[in-house]
């Protein structure tokens, strides 16, 4: 069928921020969505709140808005640029509810904004439980035991019928928010609560436990009229129980026969035409291991994170073809872009293995509660190909950049046998490392299988990855047991440790031996067919594909898997890189691993490998491609310890040399270079023990900012008041030494400031200045940060200018450099320089239009900034306000203390623009999700410094209509300033506890700082777990509290009696 | 780790060196590739792939190991197998052995360790080729024997059933000519309730009208169309009859009503090819195994039209009579290994039977 002519201008919704369950994959799906929109002619207007993607460049849609994702703003849009049509199943679950909520509200037809792609009323049958369970019966097709719950006396007669354990599973939530499995009458208590709350519709699926299954997902494309394939199936190696989003998954199944591949393609099939899909979607099933039983579990009728899997794992484009198929064009009628020959309506051929490894977050949470269920916990996820199972498996675990390399614990050899058990019973994210470690100790597979329900298959890969492990032992320097290693996906660090070599020794060894791996092509067809895409592969075998051209070649080195301190945002920055390597002539060859991603689209670069960002891998590629140099600067973390090791071999670095930025990370290089270029930091010294800490601490003056040095998003950072606090950090949080000291510096209570720039060695631009609202000490990353700066004068603008200059030419930057600052009693201190890209890159480019990834990469590569349409020096200030707000994943993850602090904590960001601050920051308060409400109930608890701050805001939401409740404590100091008040009793008394006052709903918003000492440190963390647990926003700084305060004022109408 | 060596030797001097499994022997036969990620087990035993090497391009081939179920024929006629690895630890719940051992029940020789993309990159542009699966370590004899060597044409008197036999039913009575069928024709179309006679492929026309069918069916089989002339006069005789072919079959229906077949540049080797129904203009995903291809131009005047094509080619996948009531296609809707899109083309044979029953009464 022909594309719809009817229709002109699409508004696409996007994901908003990143959180866990709803990652950069929807950057990619929006991103493809809306290309493919305009390649066939239509205008595209997008929103997101997001400012971190590359879908909100202007060069993507025809019209960008970056507005909060609720359908005030979004009907606003709607009613102003008057869309012909609305794209919902492209923007994960945010996008997809808000459509269903325009739709309710009647907004869509009110504009005649037509619905594209799979209608309404199919989505509401595949997302409410009962809907979708009554049509799977009509088409007999098993669904588990089950029922739709909407109180907690249903969730008990449903356990007295069918039993524990039972699934909880809240409606019309991503990621599984809030879910989970009941095994006994407590969890029952806690989980289904907690469903109901979270479901918008206040309902939950309480489901048969069907533990043990294999776990299986169908990709699915339907077009309108009525073709359907299967693009890819995947089988999770962990059983049913685990959210897919935790699991670790291969493509395609291993251990299903064609009987049952085909039955289940079957079934997805069926149920997708039931359906009337009219785009991509997921089914996921679940196959007893013992017969040809199966069940449904659940259809996205939607774009997904396991089709950008699926995308990536096969190389067909879901997300770009969905949307093609959402304006009337069918799977016959679109070429599959990768063989460029072949149509879309066919369904990939794998010639290789893939596997996915989740990335968790709990080397930032190390007191989050670990194990597993059916909430997602993952922050992001990394993908690896290979040509045995053993090597996708082992290329992942080296990709997941937490310091394992292996199957394995790099500790692993210090743990009893027992805890091992146990962690592998406790079904921990770590399970897989255990299971290394206790195969290694020759715990048997069949034990293994008993505690885990894991596959056979799998187990005995990776008992033969332990076996490989003992044959290396037993014939050091064998070639041939090198090389047998290296096709199962031994890292030369990993056969270097079995053989008491360096890793450099084994690759010369295996260089000289011309052992090198072979690079073989992504191509959806198995070599059937002859296909051009750039997008590659290493294995160890005879033929390599990938033929390096004659042109000049840069490197880019991606950032690897999302986490917490690493986002997004360093994909934008690779990406635009890339495309500025383009545009210079060059060729632009990436490297990561990372499947949700836009830079991983084979499309964006001109040649693509899909590896592990370690020394080896990214060697391996520059031995073959020699390139004229490598860039590390806009891969965050990731690609910058990758830096030294190459230069060491020989590769060159552009940019910014090591050299430099070492002296911006190295204590005492820095403090000479300050010095020189006479700029100020604050008070500080580094210590390699405890006692030289006391000492350094005591000269410096309490309260003192102390962390180790080399470190990312703030880790293991604390602010510390006085020598016994200084103590327990010196001995629980870091292990101070020579090579690793820990710095101490002055902490200084001001105003921080952030600058980013851009220099070439001579030139700088500076195109913009934030400031935080939040005061020095909680981390950048999780502060609010506003562009133009509101409170700074002239003089002190000037002053930021001039050591931003000094710096980035003293550091001799050639590139990106993000400078924190704190205000301090009117004196400027520099707190720390990075030069390479930042988290703010996308933020402050879409702000003041100037392309500041692009413009570094040029600098790289050598032209003038002065040369360049965009002012040197400090650029003038935009008008307007700009907001970047912190967003939190809290919710999803038990046990995890939510005040801010020195540690980043955020897992994505939003913007907020308008005509005056205070617009803006609601925008970025709302976009964030927070509910701001002109009255309400204020819970008010802080600690004995705060009080008196806290209790003029409290007089202000007095003012505004608010309710005040405060326990006795905090209540005294507001009865001293005659601010009316409600009591609450503390956390442990009673029925009118604070926590109770919590759980019932009668507070809205929660007002707590972190108090030091046992009982109350317990008892703040409860509360601040309480409320995240009953979404209810808990502010844990007061310059976040008063903004907000502020942002109330403003949209309150003025009360005075007269 | 494994130690033995074995080679993969082919027509254009490349040597390839990998492991052995399965029958420990030399083999010689034309080397061809599938892409299907599952089932290797009718792969192996589809009869169709009678003196072939299969060059399977998914690289871990046997995980779900062989059962006692799955098979396309009593005994597989392939000559040799060639993987990335080959599953030593197969699992699934009807796994009854290893493919290693189930190769070498059936006396075919395997090769594991070698690089299987390659070798479709080769044979893609290339062609088929012969090859050899030695252990010999010395094979320049080797490749000029492979090149001075011919394919046998008997491969479907050799596999075809010597007798008839009856695999019984309550419905329509069909005859089967067996080419070289797969299990899964039977079994589908007593699923829909036919009483099966299966034939030799030799069976002759006027044999096969005294058996009083209802409908005709022609199976798959191995080789060239052109092996078996005889066969073809045969089938022209039977026109009338409610007739289907499939693979094979298809081509020998053609063929009998004055088609032409040619080779193709590209085969189609895997199981998710997509065909388009010209009636309906719906994809299907189907198994297929062709090299060869009924030429459309050669159709005029046959009476033949075009029911099927190949998507992204083009080429002919389905034909029907204008006159008689007879069908076929190239592609395998009997499935095994492969998608069952295309199944409902036994019920329009069975449909086909229905009407011309009822044209009788």
């Amino acid at each position: 069928m022909p594309k719809r002519k009817d229709i002109e201008t699409i508004l696409v919704i996007g994901s908003g921020p990143i959180i866990i369950g709803q990652a950069a994959e929807f950057d990619y799906a929006g991103t493809q969505a809306c290309v493919a929109l305009r390649e066939e002619g239509y205008r595209v207007i997008l929103v997101n709140s997001n400012p971190a993607t590359i879908m909100t460049d202007k060069e993507i849609a025809d019209v960008v808005y970056i507005e909060p994702l609720t359908p005030d703003f979004i009907s606003r849009i709607i009613r102003k640029e008057q869309p012909d049509a609305l794209l919902p199943t492209l923007g994960g679950q945010v996008g997809l509810n808000m459509a269903v909520e325009l739709d309710r509200l009647g907004i869509l037809e009110e504009n005649g904004v037509e619905l594209l792609g799979t209608k309404l009323s199919s989505i509401k049958q595949a997302e409410d439980r009962d809907l979708f369970r009554q049509l799977m019966n009509q088409m007999d097709v098993p669904v588990p035991d089950s029922d739709i719950i909407t109180t907690m006396n249903e969730a008990v007669t449903f356990k007295n019928r069918v039993g524990y354990p039972f699934i909880v599973r809240p409606a019309f939530t991503m990621g599984g928010t809030g879910g989970g499995i009941c095994y006994n009458d407590e969890d029952l208590r806690e989980i289904v609560a907690n469903g109901l709350k979270y479901s918008p519709v206040s309902q939950c699926l309480v489901e048969k436990s069907i533990a043990g299954f294999k776990e299986v997902e169908y990709e699915v494309m339907r077009d309108s009229n009525n073709n359907a394939i299967v693009v890819c199936n995947m089988e999770n190696i962990d059983p049913v129980g685990i959210h897919t989003g935790d699991s670790i998954v291969v493509a395609p199944t291993q251990t299903l026969t064609d009987k049952e591949h085909q039955m289940l393609r079957n079934v997805s099939l069926d149920v997708i035409r039931k359906l009337e899909i009219e785009g991509g979607c997921n089914v996921q099933l679940a196959l007893d291991p013992h017969s040809f039983d199966y069940y449904i579990i659940e259809v996205n009728p939607r774009v997904s994170r396991s089709s950008a899997l699926a995308s990536k794992a096969t190389g067909y484009p879901i997300a770009k073809l969905a949307a093609k198929i959402a304006i009337g064009l069918t799977l016959d009628e679109m070429i599959n872009p990768i063989t460029g020959t072949s149509y879309a309506a066919f369904e990939p051929a794998l010639d290789y293995v893939v596997s996915k490894i989740p990335r968790f977050p709990f080397d930032k949470f190390e007191k989050g509660e670990r194990k597993l269920g059916t909430q997602m916990k993952a922050t992001g996820e990394v993908m690896a190909i290979g040509r045995t199972y053993e090597e996708s498996l082992l290329k992942a675990i080296r990709s997941l950049e937490y310091g394992v390399h292996h199957l394995g614990l790099p500790n692993g050899d210090e743990f009893e046998l027992d805890y091992i058990n146990e962690m592998i019973q406790k079904q921990s994210d770590e399970r897989l490392f255990y299971i290394g470690e206790a195969l290694r100790r020759g715990v048997s597979m069949e034990t293994i299988h008993e505690w885990t329900e894991i596959d056979m298959f799998f187990l005995r890969k990776f008992q033969h990855i332990i076996d490989i492990e003992h044959e290396l032992k037993e014939n050091p320097e064998s070639m041939d047991h090198l090389k047998w290693a290296k096709t199962y996906g031994f890292s030369d660090r990993v056969i270097g440790h079995r053989w008491n070599m360096s890793e450099e020794d084994v690759f010369k060894l295996r260089k000289s031996e011309g052992l090198m791996p072979v690079y073989k092509m992504v191509d959806t067809c198995a070599a059937e067919f002859e296909s051009a895409t750039p997008y590659f592969y290493g294995t160890y075998e005879q033929e390599n594909e990938s033929i390096p051209s004659d042109r000049e070649k840069i490197i880019v080195l991606g950032s690897g898997p999302i986490r917490i301190g690493q986002g997004v945002e360093f994909d934008y920055a690779t990406v635009h890189a890339v495309w500025a390597i383009q545009e210079a002539g060059y060729e632009a060859i990436i490297i990561n691993n990372n499947p949700e991603t836009v830079s991983t689209d084979f499309s964006i670069s001109d040649k693509l490998y899909f590896e592990p960002l370690t020394h080896e891998d990214v060697m391996n590629i520059i031995e073959l491609e020699q390139p004229k140099g490598v860039v590390v600067q806009f891969g965050g973390q990731t690609a910058i310890n990758l830096a030294d090791h190459l230069e060491r071999d020989g590769v060159k670095i552009l940019g910014t040399s090591l050299d430099d930025l070492d002296r911006a990370e190295d204590r005492k290089r820095f403090e000479a270079l300050l010095h020189e270029i006479d700029v100020p930091q604050p008070l500080g010294k580094t210590a390699t023990n405890e006692q030289e800490a006391l000492e350094n601490a005591t000269h410096i003056g309490y309260p003192v900012l102390v962390r180790p040095s080399y470190v990312l998003g703030g880790r293991a950072m604390e602010i510390v008041h006085d020598e016994n606090e200084l103590k327990n950090y010196m001995r629980d949080a870091v292990k101070a030494s020579p090579e690793h000291p820990v710095l101490i510096d002055r902490y200084l209570t001001g105003k921080e400031i952030e600058v980013d720039a851009i220099s070439d060695g001579v030139n700088v631009i500076i195109p913009g200045i934030m400031e935080h609202i939040e005061r020095a000490g909680v981390h950048s990353g999780d502060s609010i940060a506003v562009y133009p700066p509101v409170t700074l004068t002239n003089n002190e603008i000037a002053t930021l200018k001039e050591y931003t200059e000094k710096l980035a030419l003293g550091l001799n930057t050639i590139g990106l450099i993000n400078i924190q600052f704190v205000l301090s009693e009117g004196e400027v201190y520099v707190l720390e320089v990075n030069p390479r890209a930042s988290r703010t890159v996308p933020f402050m480019s879409k702000i003041t239009e100037i392309p500041m990834a692009n413009l570094a990469m040029k600098a790289i590569l050598g032209v003038d900034l002065g040369d360049t349409d965009y002012p040197l020096g400090l650029a003038p200030f935009k008008k307007g306000y700009h907001v970047k707000a912190p967003v939190f994943s809290f919710s999803k993850l038990k046990n995890v203390d939510i005040t801010l602090g020195p540690e980043m904590k955020s897992t994505g960001e939003v913007m907020g623009k308008d005509l005056s601050l205070n617009k803006a920051l609601y925008k970025g308060l709302v976009a964030s999700g927070l509910e701001v409400k002109d009255h309400g109930t204020v819970l008010i608890t802080v600690a004995d410094k705060d009080k008196e701050d806290a209790v003029k805001l409290a007089h202000r939401l007095s003012q505004c209509g608010y309710r005040i409740m405060a326990t006795k404590g905090t209540g005294k100091a507001l009865a001293e300033y005659g601010i009316p008040y409600i009591t609450v009793d503390k956390v442990s008394e009673g029925e009118n506890s604070l926590l109770k006052n919590i759980q019932n709903g009668s507070v809205q918003i929660v007002i707590n700082t972190m108090t030091k000492g046992k009982q109350v440190e317990r008892d703040g963390f409860r509360i601040r777990r309480e409320s995240v647990e009953n979404g209810i926003p808990c502010l844990t700084s007061l310059d976040t509290a008063r903004t907000l305060v502020e942002v109330i004022e403003s949209m309150t109408f003025n009360m005075e009696k007269m | 780790m494994l130690k033995e060596k074995r080679y993969l030797v082919l027509e254009d001097g490349t040597v390839y060196e990998g492991y052995p499994f399965g029958a420990n022997k030399t083999s010689e036969g034309e080397l061809v590739f599938n892409t299907t990620m599952t089932g290797a087990q009718e792969v192996i035993t589809d009869l169709s792939y009678t003196d072939q090497i299969i060059t399977f391009t998914y690289p871990l081939i046997g995980n779900t190991g062989m059962n006692t179920e799955d098979n396309e024929s009593l005994m597989a006629q392939a000559r040799g197998v060639v993987v990335r690895e080959a599953s030593t630890g197969p699992s699934n719940f009807r796994t009854s052995e290893t493919i290693d051992e189930f190769l070498k029940r059936h006396d075919i020789p395997g090769i594991s360790g070698i690089d299987t993309r390659s070798i479709t990159r080769k044979l893609r542009s290339g062609g088929v080729m012969k090859a050899i699966i030695t252990d010999e370590t010395y094979h320049e004899d080797l490749i000029e024997l492979l090149q001075n060597s011919s394919f046998r044409t008997d491969q479907v008197k050799r596999v075809a059933t010597k007798t008839p036999y009856i695999s019984t039913g309550p419905g329509p009575r069909v005859v089967l000519i067996d080419y070289g069928k797969k299990e899964n024709i039977v079994r589908h179309l007593n699923s829909f309730g036919c009483d099966v006679t299966v034939v030799p492929y030799d069976t002759t026309a006027k044999e096969i009208k005294q058996m009083r069918p209802d409908g005709v069916m022609l199976s798959n089989g191995p080789g060239d169309p052109a092996n078996i002339p005889d066969q073809i006069n045969t089938v022209k005789e039977l026109l009338g009859i409610p007739l289907f072919g499939i693979c094979m079959g298809h081509q020998v229906f053609g063929i009998a009503c004055g088609a032409k077949t040619f080779k193709m540049k590209f085969g189609h080797r895997g199981s998710n090819h997509p065909v388009k129904n010209l009636a309906t203009g719906k994809i299907e995903i189907s198994s297929q195994n062709h090299g060869y291809s009924i030429d459309p131009d050669s159709l005029r005047g046959t009476g033949l039209e075009v029911t099927h094509i190949a998507l992204n080619d083009n080429t002919v996948e389905g034909l029907r009579h204008t006159e008689y009531p007879a069908f076929s296609v190239q592609y395998h809707p009997e499935a095994s290994s492969g998608p069952h899109d295309p199944e409902y083309l036994f019920k329009e044979f069975i449909d086909l039977m229905k009407q011309k029953e009822g044209n009788h009464a």
